[in-house]
């Protein structure tokens, strides 16, 4: 299944890409979330990993299936950054396939009163440029 | 018991300069101001300094020209202690027989934010140079990913944990706002705090909303203003002039997880250091007389709570409603001095001077009367934690 791209509303501050993690903010361009993946063990890393922690396997990267669930979240009220203007709505996602496989990212198409913790989320890129940048918008009802 | 690392160091001088809102004063000037009181409050003169630490950037070599002095041992920067490290670094040095007398200064000039990138640079890893400076990328291995999220501050990373608090506890908001007026009442009776106007829960809950749920109550007050203290070997117990403190057990954090990888979430890094410290002494929660606990943000004071034992998972909420618990004539006298919330953003070191003041007997008008003879201190926040006992 693959998901969305849809354009970037503002530029963004995004980490330097490097071998370990260029899939992980890449891979949108193909509308597909890639994690890193222990093809031995099974475990799902975020952040990358150099070697599995479980059994020490080179991970490889995967698609996931792109949707999660919410793990907690804010509304940010503060211009705290003189490009983002207020309010925006900053979550950690967890993703379904593994309990503690979490990423930062921002709710959209929702406001905080439409959101609650455990509520089911799937991702859409933004396109920006070389990396495209997962965020989540409501899949429906809670669970 | 084995005694810990550091045990048995004593607090033997404290200082503290004008605290103020963009004082004008500059950081040389404060730190001269508070380093030089800490060493004549500690019955020395500054050529008996022979070690010196800190943290911030109020550099080790212009904060000893200034004195005229040139110690031998010098540590500082940020380890496993967190924002204590310098601290808990010159109780080592004493206690190894590095040292004979360590003076430890905080400086601060309205730093933003207890963790907060300044102007993050378009495309770059914005926070490379914050972790080279506290040497421990595991801290900050998840802030470039909370930065691409357009999480800029410090406040909207921890709302996140508060967020996920008060969804598995029923923590709530007016429990957030018992810490803010409790620790406004205690600043009405510091003369050096900057906010010292009553507070009412009215007050508290119209705040502008910075990250919810934190407003801006939540968050600390910026400040200009230096605190510095002498750790001496214990042997200088018997001609310290001041009634000397102990320090029986200090406690740190690797920093696993980051932000928001912990297994654990909410809990964090807190819960580590409190860990090894009660590790490192007969001491138990129940022995605590005054708590001195970290409020960059009101929800660190209920996460030390939880962590340091005093309250089980989740109960730190109950704990402080009403505020009478931890008044100044509760059980457990707490941020007795104001907070940062209230008294200024001293970055961990306000709590260090309180807490030594209150087991002298030398807090004045807040002075708590049950004369404590053991308190607690806590700092920091996310995966940043350091935690210290100290008896009187």
């Amino acid at each position: 299944m693959t998901h969305p791209v849809i354009a970037a509303a503002h530029e963004r501050v995004l980490p330097r890409l490097t071998p370990a993690n260029r899939p992980f903010w890449t891979s949108g361009a193909q509308g597909r979330l890639t994690v890193q993946h222990c093809a031995a063990c099974g475990r799902w890393f975020l952040p990358s990993v150099d070697t599995c922690d479980v059994c020490g396997s080179p991970p490889t990267y995967d698609a996931v299936g792109g949707t999660g669930t919410v793990f907690t979240y804010t509304t940010n009220q503060h211009q705290f950054h003189p490009a983002i203007t207020p309010p925006n709505l900053i979550a950690i996602v967890t993703l379904d396939e593994q309990d503690t496989l979490r990423l930062a990212t921002n709710l959209v198409n929702c406001t905080e009163n439409d959101v609650t913790i455990g509520m089911a989320v799937r991702v859409l890129f933004e396109d920006h440029g070389e990396v495209f940048y997962p965020v989540f918008t409501p899949a429906g009802p809670s669970r | 018991m084995t005694r810990g690392p550091g045990a048995g160091a004593i607090v033997s001088g404290l200082g503290i300069s004008a605290i103020g809102r963009r004082s004008g004063i500059s950081d040389v000037e404060l730190t001269a101001a508070s380093c030089r009181q800490a060493i004549a409050d500690a019955g020395l003169v500054a050529a008996d300094v022979d070690g010196i630490t800190s943290i911030g950037d109020t550099a080790l070599s212009t904060a000893a020209r200034e004195l005229g002095i040139e110690p031998a041992y010098r540590g500082g920067g940020m380890t496993t202690g967190g924002l204590l490290s310098p601290v808990m670094a010159a109780a080592l040095a004493v206690t190894e027989g590095r040292a004979r007398h360590v003076l430890v200064y905080r400086t601060v000039n309205m730093i933003g934010g207890d963790m907060t990138p300044r102007e993050p640079a378009e495309n770059t890893a914005a926070s490379e140079d914050l972790s080279a400076a506290m040497d421990l990328t595991q801290m900050m291995s998840d802030v470039d990913d909370l930065l691409a999220a357009d999480a800029f501050s410090a406040a909207n990373w921890l709302a996140m944990h508060c967020r996920r608090h008060m969804s598995l506890y029923g923590t709530t908001k007016e429990q957030l706002g018992w810490l803010a007026i409790n620790s406004r009442r205690n600043a009405a009776l510091n003369p050096l705090a900057v906010y010292r106007e009553p507070m009412t829960m009215e007050d508290y809950l119209a705040a502008r909303m910075v990250s919810s749920p934190f407003g801006l109550y939540d968050c600390d007050a910026p400040v200009d203003g230096s605190i510095a203290v002498v750790i001496s070997r214990p042997e200088y117990a018997a001609d310290c002039p001041k009634p000397p403190v102990r320090v029986e057990a200090i406690g740190g954090a690797s920093g696993r997880g980051g932000w928001f990888h912990r297994p654990d979430y909410p809990t964090m890094a807190s819960a580590d250091a409190a860990r090894e410290m009660w590790g490192r002494t007969d001491l138990t929660p129940a022995d605590i007389d005054i708590a001195q606990l970290y409020d960059g943000f009101t929800f660190l004071t209920l996460a030390w709570l939880e962590a340091l034992g005093i309250c089980a998972p989740g109960e730190s909420g109950p704990f402080v409603e009403g505020a009478h618990r931890i008044a100044l004539d509760g059980d457990l006298p707490l941020n007795t001095y104001g907070g940062q919330l209230s008294a200024g953003r001293m970055h961990g070191y306000w709590v260090l001077h309180e807490a030594c003041l209150q087991l002298r007997g030398e807090a004045g008008e807040r002075q708590v009367r049950s004369h404590p003879q053991v308190a607690v201190v806590a700092v920091g926040g996310g995966p940043i934690a350091g935690s210290m006992l100290l008896t009187g």
